[in-house]
C-alpha cells in the first residue's frame, strides 16, 4: 500500500545528531518513543509532598530496586525539607508579613530554594545514572508535584 | 499504487522534501507565523489573567470591585473629613494608623485576590491513560481483602489513624489530594480549597489563605478603627457646637459611614472570629461546614491534620513557608510538550497547528483504508495496549513529507509492535523531527492511522468499540473519496 511513498532514509543527512551524544539536553531533543511509568503521591502522611516508594515492576530490568528508592528517598527528604514547620520558615513567615510580602520581591522563599536544590539533584541523577540506562527522570514541578515519572527513551540511532 | 490518475497532489506529497533541520522553509515560515506563547494563554480552567499572567482572578470580578470602592470611598471619607478634626485636636498618630492600616487592608486583598490560590493542574493526557488504566484494573480485581472494595473511583488513605476518602476528579482526571476540592466557579482543583470568596474576587486556598485571613483581620480593625474615631469626632464636635448641628455638617457622609462601619463590623468581625477558629483548628471552611471532623460523626473521629495545639495551628497557617504556584503561568508553551486536553474532545485547538487539514485524496484513501485494515485486525478489548497521545499536532503520515502531511491527530498504536506491553506509549517528537520518526515508522511497518480529525475518543477504556466506531467513519471517508 503506497510502497512508493515509503523510501527509506538517506543514512546520514537525516538525522541531525549522533549516536554519541548522551547528554540530557540531547536526549530531550531526540526524536523519541517514550514509554512512561509514573510514580504517585504518597498521602499517608498528611498533605506534606511525599512519593511512593513501592518499586514499580515495570522498572525491574531496568533499573536497580535499592537505586530507585534512594532517589524517590532523597526526593522525599527534600520535599519534607522545603515544607518544614521550624525556626527558619517562622522567621521568614513574620518578617515576610510584617514587610507585607514585599520582600519576596527581592528575596526567593524557602521553598523556593528547595526546589532549586531538588532540580539539580535530579539532573545529577539524570546524568549519572538514568541515562546511561536510558532512562529519564522528569522533575515533579513540571508535573505539578502529582507523579514523579520515569520516561524510557528509545534512541532513533539505535532503532532504525 | 492505488492509481487514481491524480497525478499533481500526489507528486507533490511523494516527492516534497523532508528536511529535519529546523531552518527548513516550512518550519521556518510556521514558527514566524505563531509565536510563542504563555502557559496561562492556554490555561484550561474559567480563570482571568492580566499582567502578562502575572495576575489571576476568578472570572467574576464586580464583586471584588465593590470590595475595593467600598475601602476606598470610606477609607477616603475618613481621612479627608475626620483625619484633620482629630489630628489637631487629638493626636496625629490616628491618620497615621489609619493610613497605615489602609495600606495593609489593600495589600492583603490585593495579595489575596490576585495570587494563585493553589490550583493544580490538569493531568497530562499520559497520566489520565495511567490512571484510567490502573481504574479499569481496580474493577477488575473485584473485591480485596475482607470483601470490601472502594467504589472505583475513590481511594482511601489511612492519615494519622483517620481513614480519609481521596475522589476522583472529572474535570482535572486526577485523583484530589487529601483537603483539596474542585472549585466549579473557577473550574479548577485547588489545594486547601477554603471556599470561592466573590468579594476578594478569587478562590481561597492554601497559597492565599493567610493573605485573605490577614485582610479581614486587618479589615475589621480598620472599621472598628474608622467606626470608634468618627464617633469620637462627633462627640467632641457636639461637645463644642451641639450634637445636631454637628451632624448637620455634613449628614450624608455620617450615614454613609455609619451604615458601612455597623454592617461591616458584624460580617467582617464575625467572619474574622469564624477564620480564627478554622485556623486553630486547623480545619478548611469546607470540612467545617461538612462536619468532616466533627465529634458528632463518632467518637474516634478527629481532625488528623490538626498539630495538636492551637499555637502550633495558628503558627503554621500564617507562618509555615509559602508553597509556590504549581502552575507555571509565565512559562512558555512548549510546541511539542504534551499539553493536557482541557477541552473537549471534539476541539483540535492546537497552538502550534495549522490548519492544513486538507488532505489529497490519495492519503484520505490510503489513511481510511489502513484503519479499516486496522480496526478489523485489532481484538475489541485491547484497552490495557491502547495509549493515546492527544493533544499533539503530530503529522498523520507515516510515509508522506510535506503539505499532506500534517493533521491534528491522536495516534493510536497498535498492539503488535510495541515492545513491552505495559507500558505506556506516547511520541514525543519534535516538530522538525517528527518526519524522520514517520519514516522510521514506515520502514518498520508499524502503521499508525490517526483518527481523521479527532480528538482522543479512546481515553476512557469504557468506550472500548471507539476504534470501531473511527473505522466506520473510515469506511464513510473511503466512499467519499
Amino acid at each position: 500500500m503506497g510502497g512508493n511513498l515509503n523510501h527509506e532514509p538517506d543514512a546520514d543527512s537525516c538525522y541531525p545528531f549522533s549516536p554519541q551524544t548522551h547528554s540530557l539536553q540531547d536526549i530531550r531533543q531526540q526524536a523519541t518513543v517514550a514509554a512512561k511509568v509514573f510514580i504517585q503521591r504518597d498521602y499517608t502522611s498528611g498533605t506534606m509532598c511525599q512519593f511512593q516508594t513501592k518499586f514499580p515492576t515495570e522498572l525491574e530490568t531496568r533499573i536497580d530496586k535499592q537505586q530507585f528508592e534512594e532517589t524517590v528517598r532523597t526526593l522525599n527528604n527534600l520535599y519534607a525539607e522545603a515544607e518544614k514547620l521550624g525556626g527558619h520558615s517562622y522567621l521568614e513567615g513574620c518578617l515576610a508579613c510584617l514587610t507585607a510580602y514585599t520582600i519576596f520581591l527581592c528575596m526567593e522563599t524557602h521553598y523556593e530554594k528547595v526546589l532549586k536544590k531538588i532540580a539539580k539533584y535530579i539532573q545529577e541523577q539524570n546524568d549519572k545514572i538514568y541515562a546511561p540506562r536510558g532512562l529519564l527522570l522528569t522533575d515533579p514541578i513540571e508535573r505539578g508535584l502529582r507523579v514523579v515519572s520515569f520516561t524510557q527513551v528509545l534512541n532513533l540511532a539505535s532503532a532504525s | 499504487m492505488l492509481g487514481l490518475g491524480v497525478t499533481e497532489p500526489m507528486r507533490e506529497c511523494q516527492y516534497s522534501e523532508i528536511s529535519v533541520v529546523a531552518s527548513s522553509p516550512m518550519d521556518a515560515e510556521h514558527t514566524k507565523r505563531v509565536p510563542r506563547r504563555r502557559k496561562w494563554e492556554t490555561f484550561p480552567g474559567r480563570n482571568k489573567f492580566y499582567c502578562n499572567g502575572r495576575i489571576m482572578m476568578a472570572k467574576q470580578t464586580g464583586v471584588f470591585y465593590l470590595t475595593m470602592v467600598l475601602i476606598v470611598v470610606t477609607s477616603g471619607l475618613f481621612f479627608a473629613f475626620d483625619c484633620p478634626f482629630l489630628a489637631t485636636n487629638l493626636t496625629p498618630a490616628i491618620p497615621a494608623i489609619g493610613g497605615v492600616l489602609f495600606v495593609f487592608v489593600m495589600g492583603m486583598l490585593f495579595r489575596a485576590s490576585f495570587s494563585d490560590p493553589g490550583v493544580l493542574p490538569r493531568a497530562t493526557p499520559d497520566e489520565a491513560a495511567h490512571l484510567e488504566r490502573q481504574i479499569g484494573e481496580d474493577v477488575a480485581n473485584g473485591p480485596g481483602q475482607g470483601g470490601y472494595r472502594p467504589p472505583p473511583r475513590t481511594r482511601e488513605v489511612i492519615i494519622n489513624g483517620q481513614t480519609v476518602k481521596l475522589k476522583y476528579c472529572f474535570t482535572c482526571k486526577i485523583f484530589r489530594p487529601p483537603r483539596a476540592s474542585h472549585c466549579s466557579l473557577c473550574d479548577n482543583c485547588v489545594e486547601r480549597f477554603d471556599h470561592h470568596c466573590p468579594w476578594v474576587g478569587n478562590c481561597v486556598g492554601r497559597r492565599n489563605y493567610r493573605f485573605f485571613y490577614l485582610f479581614i483581620l486587618s479589615l475589621s480593625l480598620l472599621t472598628v478603627f474608622i467606626f470608634a474615631f468618627v464617633v469620637t469626632h462627633v462627640i467632641l464636635r457636639s461637645s463644642q457646637t451641639g450634637f445636631l448641628s454637628a451632624l448637620k455638617d455634613s449628614p450624608a457622609r455620617y450615614l454613609f459611614i455609619v451604615v458601612v462601619c455597623f454592617f461591616s463590623v458584624w460580617s467582617i468581625v464575625g467572619l474574622s472570629g469564624f477564620h480564627t477558629y478554622l485556623i486553630g483548628s486547623n480545619q478548611t471552611t469546607n470540612e467545617d461546614i461538612k462536619g468532616s471532623w466533627s465529634s458528632k460523626r463518632g467518637k474516634e473521629n478527629y481532625n488528623p491534620y490538626s498539630y495538636g495545639s492551637i499555637v502550633a495551628n495558628c503558627c503554621a497557617a500564617l507562618c509555615g513557608p509559602l508553597p509556590p504556584s504549581l502552575i507555571d503561568r509565565r512559562g512558555f508553551v512548549r510546541p511539542d510538550a504534551a499539553r493536557p486536553s482541557p477541552r473537549s474532545n471534539g476541539t483540535s485547538a492546537y497552538v502550534s497547528s495549522q490548519p492544513r487539514t486538507r488532505m489529497c485524496d490519495q492519503d484520505q484513501c490510503i489513511q481510511s483504508t489502513k484503519f479499516v485494515l486496522q480496526a478489523a485486525a485489532t481484538p475489541l478489548l485491547h484497552n490495557e495496549l491502547i495509549t493515546v497521545s492527544g493533544g499533539h499536532s503530530l503529522s498523520g503520515k507515516p510515509s508522506l513529507g510535506g503539505p499532506c502531511a500534517s493533521l491534528p491527530a491522536a495516534q493510536h498504536t497498535p498492539p503488535g509492535p510495541v515492545p513491552n506491553a505495559t507500558w505506556e506509549a506516547e511520541a514525543l517528537v519534535r516538530r522538525d523531527q517528527e518526519k524522520s520518526l514517520f519514516r522510521w515508522r514506515a520502514s518498520d511497518e508499524v502503521s499508525s492511522p490517526p483518527s481523521l480529525g479527532h480528538g482522543n475518543p479512546l481515553y476512557d477504556p469504557a468506550s472500548q468499540d471507539s476504534l470501531h466506531q473511527d473505522s466506520v467513519r473510515g469506511l464513510v471517508k473511503l466512499s467519499s473519496v
